[in-house]
């Protein structure tokens, strides 16, 4: 099994806030990132997709096709967007790292048809990210 | 459906440290073969990057799997103010038996985190230099898993 990674970045803004919690609870669980306004990231994603290459192209999936997926389901979606407000499928969702990790998750892997998704994992900033693998696979892809 | 999926947070963070790679049970000169420039006497330094890796539920009040800011305060007392701009061999004391390299560094860090109390500790990544990087995720650990 070959694992192939590309990555791409998008920028988009969000603000952490529970609609069931007071403001207090709100300013104590989340802090500066319950700012009313919301702020931004530079968001940076990886996206791994793991099989054998293919005898003829030598390629576990052409990367043009996953590059399409990755500018329809995500680029399109929330690059330059308001994470809350213009994503649905974060709708009722804080948009921490690991839930729009888990939703980018649930959007690609029924686009990629050559090959298995792997492990999506999204960036924040350099020190803070989140993974996605299907349960069970471990990080170096053991099962 | 998210039952499927299993969602991990990192977080990198930087620490400063001298360490000599040196062990009284080799002689002097297998000390050097060994370590080679590493077993210079008085010690060098690295800018070590930790990558530390968490697993649990996602809560669904929060979005989080651990809040950051207990896991950083958690990570600062149990390995950061121990290590950075400190001596591994001298102010450690895991390492006055134990040879500092970061396969031991790995595991050292590993035991010092295991019992963050919310959520499960995955992975420890130590990235010594840009080049080169260590990792452990508890295999061989007494009381652990294998």
């Amino acid at each position: 099994m070959v694992l192939l990674t590309r990555k791409i970045e998008f920028a988009a803004s969000h603000i952490y806030h529970n609609p069931n919690l007071s403001a207090e609870e709100n300013r104590r669980i989340f802090g500066k990132c319950n700012n009313p306004h919301g702020h931004g990231h530079n968001y940076t994603l990886e996206v791994t997709v793991e099989g054998e290459p293919d005898p003829v192209t030598g390629m576990v999936l052409d990367l043009k096709e996953l590059k399409e997926i990755l500018e329809g389901e995500v680029m399109q979606r929330m690059d330059h967007r308001h994470l809350n407000y213009e994503v649905a499928e974060l709708a009722g969702q804080i948009p921490t790292c690991e839930n729009i990790a888990r939703v980018i998750w649930q959007l690609l892997e029924p686009k990629i048809k050559q090959g298995r998704l792997h492990r999506v994992r999204l960036y924040e900033s350099p020190d803070l990210f989140a993974d996605c693998y299907r349960n069970g696979a471990g990080a170096a892809g053991k099962s | 459906m998210s039952d499927a999926l299993k969602i991990e947070l990192g977080r990198r963070y930087r620490f400063s440290a001298s360490h000599r790679l040196h062990t009284p049970q080799l002689s002097e000169e297998e000390n050097w073969r060994v370590f080679g420039k590493c077993n210079n006497p008085h010690g060098h330094g690295h800018n070590y990057v930790l990558e530390v890796s968490m697993s649990g539920d996602v809560d669904p009040a929060t979005g989080m799997i651990a809040n950051l800011v207990d896991l950083d305060a958690f990570v600062e007392r149990q390995v950061l103010e121990e290590f950075d701009h400190k001596s591994l061999n001298e102010d450690v004391p895991a390492f006055r038996e134990k040879v500092p390299t970061t396969e031991n560094l790995c595991i050292e860090i590993y035991q010092r985190l295991r019992s963050f109390p919310q959520a499960k500790l995955e992975r420890i990544r130590v990235q010594e230099t840009g080049n080169n990087s260590f990792e452990y995720s508890g295999e061989n650990l007494e009381g652990n898993r294998s």
